[in-house]
């Protein structure tokens, strides 16, 4: 067994240590020969339709809230029609469908008006597409939230005699955040792990731009790995924002750690 | 707390077959039948074997996943709720890190970094695993049930923190030795607790399964798209792919439900 393992050692090292003369560093180079500006570009762009799809999934799951628990009941029904599709179909599926519909749709109704076919922008179309399945489930994270507002709160507010807007600016909204938080910030951190997805339509975000320079250097592990890291450090920094955020939204209230 | 006008409707007796559903579901109905007549299902006949198939492979794939998912995520758990620093460090780094990266990237490390490096290693060419490790669904199933048991490892570390003190002191009161405390006591009550949880997870589980139709595994999902590349019909493979899907989770919906009601209703 040791002279297997030390074999195993050998070749893993005759397999890296090329990888690493030829210049592991020159692969993950900024400059173009490297291929490290590239992934960065790309990380650029997942960033940009995650937070476009989160911020277009938080204004649906607003209003989805606010129909699915004060709308009449055709408002309802439909609602949480859309939440358990959503919810219930792989997001790759969601993703071509509305990928091709919503492009196929968009060109027919701007050929209707007199208009000319248009190459939909891969950018909005995948911000489009995440953001209605990340609607779904901001719907009921708000849902759920609001409906942990203590209900005096709400009573006094119409007792001072608020309007609804005022009620939903000064009340609802700021009061239902420490509920809302902890489901929101899983919420941002799906919405950059699916923008992966958008590699499977050719979006060239990261995941896609690494397979691409994955294929073309055959250095598969370096490339993957790296991308991996850069997706970790997204995490861990939303992380530390999100937990910023959360002692921000839960000022003046009792610590939520070990209250059992 | 003022009801929300849903709880109000079935206080009232309403029920669930209300006059605006009638409607709704003639409307639906009506849009079932007109897909059917209206869309060309021609291509299904040809098609069902490999769709039929295709479905088995996506069930398959996510039982066999799950199953061996929990199992590699009891000890995860375990080694973050109670177990010390050297094991505790490292489960917490792995569920840090598959719940931070993109399956479909992991997936493809696995799949294209493992599948590019294996042949250049002779005793694994050699050995009896070499020409499975050639098929692609070995590094589906691994890849699967590795970001499984990452999810997994994380609800099962909260149900162990979370059974009450009381009911461990008393195992041990009772003399039962840590094994048995731990099989009879602690385990069951933690899975209680994830059971709700864990049906969540597993309709997640089965969501992430099309992404081995990346790597060449023939599922569901990759026969839709191999309608759609010998026909050029686009929007019925997804339409059925998607009813496919959704009755799948209701079946895991249901059968949690049940599984859910065959424990006692309260524990501790």
């Amino acid at each position: 067994m040791p002279a297997r393992a030390g074999k195993l050692g050998a070749t893993l090292i005759d397999a890296i240590i090329p990888a690493v003369a030829s210049g592991l560093l020159d692969l993950l180079a900024l400059e173009p020969p490297g291929w490290g500006g590239n992934l960065l570009r790309g990380l650029v762009s997942s960033v940009e339709i995650a937070v476009g799809a989160y911020v277009m999934g938080l204004l649906i799951g607003i209003g989805g809230a606010y129909g699915k628990l004060y709308g009449g009941p055709v408002v309802r029904d439909l609602l949480g029609l859309y939440t358990t599709i959503v919810r219930a179909v792989p997001e790759l599926v969601l993703i071509l469908m509305l990928y091709f519909a919503g492009t196929d749709l968009v060109n027919r109704v701007l050929i209707a008006f007199g208009h000319q076919a248009v190459d939909i922008n891969g950018l909005i179309a995948g911000i489009g597409v995440l953001g209605i399945v990340q609607g779904a489930y901001s719907t009921e994270v708000l849902r759920g939230a609001i409906l942990a507002i203590p209900q005096g709160q709400v009573e006094a507010a119409r007792a001072y005699g608020m309007s609804p807007g005022l009620l939903l600016r000064r009340i609802t909204l700021p009061a239902m955040l420490p509920f809302a938080i902890p489901g929101l910030a899983n919420l941002w951190l799906i919405a950059t792990k699916d923008t992966a997805l958008l590699a499977i339509v050719g979006f060239n975000e990261l995941t896609q731009t690494t397979r691409l320079a994955a294929g073309a250097t055959k250095a598969y592990f370096t490339f993957f790995l790296a991308a991996g890291a850069l997706y970790l450090a997204l995490t861990l920094f939303s992380n530390v924002i999100i937990g910023r955020v959360e002692r921000w939204a839960r000022r003046g209230m009792p610590s939520l750690t070990e209250t059992r | 707390m003022a009801e929300t006008p849903a709880v109000a409707a079935v206080r009232k007796g309403g029920g669930w077959l209300q006059p605006h559903r009638i409607v709704l579901i003639s409307i639906a109905l009506a849009i079932v039948l007109a897909s059917i007549f209206y869309l060309r299902w021609d291509w299904l006949p040809a098609y069902l074997p490999l769709a039929v198939q295709g479905i088995w492979r996506t069930i398959w794939l996510l039982a066999v996943t799950s199953v061996l998912g929990i199992a590699l995520a009891i000890p995860l758990g375990l080694a973050q709720a109670a177990g010390p620093w050297a094991l505790a460090a490292p489960a917490r780094a792995f569920c840090t890190i598959i719940r931070g990266t993109p399956l479909l990237l992991q997936l493809w490390l696995l799949y294209y970094g493992l599948g590019s490096l294996f042949p250049q290693i002779p005793w694994i060419r050699d050995s009896f695993l070499w020409p499975y490790l050639r098929q692609a669904w070995p590094y589906g199933v691994l890849s699967l049930t590795l970001s499984f048991a990452g999810y997994e490892g994380e609800v099962m570390r909260g149900a162990f923190a979370g059974v009450p003190k009381g009911q461990l002191e008393a195992a041990r009161a009772f003399g039962m030795r840590r094994w048995t405390a731990f099989r009879r006591i602690w385990l069951p009550q933690a899975l209680h607790r994830a059971l709700p949880t864990l049906a969540g997870e597993t309709v997640l589980q089965l969501k992430a399964t099309p992404l081995v139709a990346t790597i060449t595994m023939v599922d569901i999902y990759a026969v839709a798209s191999r309608v759609r590349q010998d026909t050029f019909i686009t929007y019925e493979p997804l339409l059925l792919l998607a009813a496919v899907y959704m009755a799948v989770t209701g079946i895991i919906v249901l059968a949690f439900r049940r599984l859910e009601a065959r424990f006692p209703a309260r524990v501790g």
